[in-house]
């Protein structure tokens, strides 16, 4: 590998219920998705508030993928659809604010999407690759 | 209009309907002024005023110097009356505790924009008809009263009452505005061009948050911004980050609640645009999830505590936005 490849840091907030599942599968079948994506266990989407993504960028992340149960399937019934709303809004803002859209996304993971997730995962990185490091929603403070 | 309030307020106090008013006065200049509790008819009869330069909202005071045990009489104007509906929505004051009487606005003056002028030394501000007359050290100047008028005043939503018990004059109707033709504009730009934008504007922020302080739908008795524990409780911002993160769950902690009162705006010591990333919130929420004004009716269900199963799923904002 070379000194100046660019590895992107990806943070996937995972529901417990449907995509933790999803990614666990997709570990036992022995799909491939980078190591660079760091998956945050969450009880329901619903649980991840706009915080959350704010501080995972500030803690180094260049890209943030919050997964959940297909609308209609959550754990808790309704979780996700309001995690839907606070997400759309969030990351309207987020681009007003001119940080690039791209290094946010929703993706619905069920449990028995093992291929889904990995596919997802491989997609959100090379994305995340291509646009470079994060610089906008960096906290200098936080680099080592 | 003044003296039609003052006359009520002193009736309700000497009829015991009640014990206490929530209204205006002036502090050392014509356009310094505070809000204030009156307790007796001599208080009211020295220092309540209405003109047009109290802008402050009542609501946040009235919130904040509510007392359960006896009724208090509070005067409203329309945009102070929109944040009061949703205070009562959110059952963060006491209806029957509170004795409401609306009165019109017909526009409040920004100060800052005669200073902005150039204009120093004022000695005293007079607003007869159409002209506001300054009076300074260095002289007098005349002007007509749009052009110093506050930006929220000039965008007004509504002249219309959603709650009161009685009122003072006409009621109003909800008006035509322009007032997301500046968020139109950003959106309009590349994001290289909106981060600047909003670079130049952030970086400016001292974190006095006088914005949060003041703003009717901020209630929270311990803020996160005051957690120790939190983590983003430093005062002043010492990182863009952090300027980002501030304002960005600022304005999402009130998204859907926001009335657009434009206080946050008016407070700001430092003129960053607040109202831009509120109306930025009412305008995605208008777009994506139908038309919502919040404070209009009492009881409304804001539109983040509320779904339906067809609502747009966030990557509308990476396609490009429209619904
Ligand atoms: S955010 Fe600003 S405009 Fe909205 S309710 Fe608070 S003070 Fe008023
Ligand atoms: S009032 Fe202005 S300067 Fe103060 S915290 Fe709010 S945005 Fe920053
Ligand atoms: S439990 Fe999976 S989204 Fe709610």
């Amino acid at each position: 590998m070379s000194m100046n490849e660019f590895k992107p840091k990806i943070v996937a907030f995972c529901c417990n219920w449907c995509s933790y599942a999803g990614a666990d599968l997709a570990g036992t079948n022995r799909l491939n998705y980078p190591a660079d994506v760091k998956i945050i266990r969450v009880p329901c989407s619903c649980r991840v508030n706009p915080l959350f993504i704010l501080r995972a960028f500030q803690r180094g992340a260049d890209g943030v993928i919050l997964c959940g149960c297909h609308p209609g399937d959550c754990h808790y019934t309704t979780g996700n659809y309001y995690a839907r709303r606070r997400m759309t809004l969030l990351f309207s803002m987020l681009d007003y604010l001119g940080i690039e859209k791209e290094r946010t996304r929703v993706e619905w993971v069920s449990a028995a999407e093992g291929a889904k997730f990995a596919t997802v995962m491989n997609d959100f990185v090379k994305t995340v690759t291509e646009l470079g490091e994060n610089k906008r929603l960096e906290d200098l403070r936080c680099k080592k | 209009m003044q003296e039609m309030m003052k006359k009520r307020a002193k009736e309700l106090l000497a009829s015991g309907e009640v014990t206490r008013v929530i209204g205006w006065k002036k502090n050392e200049f014509d356009y310094d002024i505070t809000p204030a509790v009156f307790t007796s008819a001599e208080e009211i009869d020295r220092d309540f005023i209405y003109d047009d330069f109290c802008g402050v909202n009542l609501s946040k005071f009235t919130f904040q110097h509510q007392k359960n045990d006896t009724k208090t009489l509070v005067f409203l104007k329309p945009c102070d009356s929109y944040s009061m509906t949703q205070l009562i929505t959110e059952h963060r004051v006491d209806r029957n505790a509170l004795y409401i009487i609306g009165v019109p606005s017909y526009g409040k003056i920004d100060v800052e924009k005669i200073k902005a002028d150039g204009v120093t030394g004022i000695l005293s501000i007079t607003s007869e008809g159409g002209d506001v007359h300054v009076h300074t050290l260095y002289g007098d100047k005349t002007y007509a009263k749009y052009e110093v008028t506050s930006e929220r005043c000039l965008n007004c939503k509504s002249k219309m009452h959603p709650t009161y018990d009685e009122l003072i004059g006409f009621e109003g109707e909800v008006m035509e505005t322009e007032r997301f033709d500046e968020v139109a504009k950003l959106e309009a730009m590349t994001p290289e061009e909106r981060f600047e934008f909003w670079r130049g504007e952030l970086s400016r922020c001292i974190r006095c948050n006088a914005c949060r302080n003041a703003c009717p739908a901020c209630t929270c008795e311990t803020c996160i911004f005051d957690n120790n524990d939190s983590g983003v409780a430093q005062k002043a911002a010492a990182d863009s980050f952090e300027e980002n993160m501030f304002h960005i769950i600022r304005a999402f902690h009130v998204a859907g609640r926001c009335t657009d009162c434009g206080e946050c705006s008016r407070v700001c010591p430092q003129h960053i645009p607040l109202h831009l990333l509120n109306r930025k919130f009412i305008s995605d929420i208008n777009k994506f999830y139908g038309d919502y004004q919040a404070g209009a009716e009492i009881g409304q269900r804001a539109p983040l505590v509320n779904f339906t199963k067809e609502d747009v799923e966030p990557d509308i904002v990476a396609k490009g936005g429209k619904a």
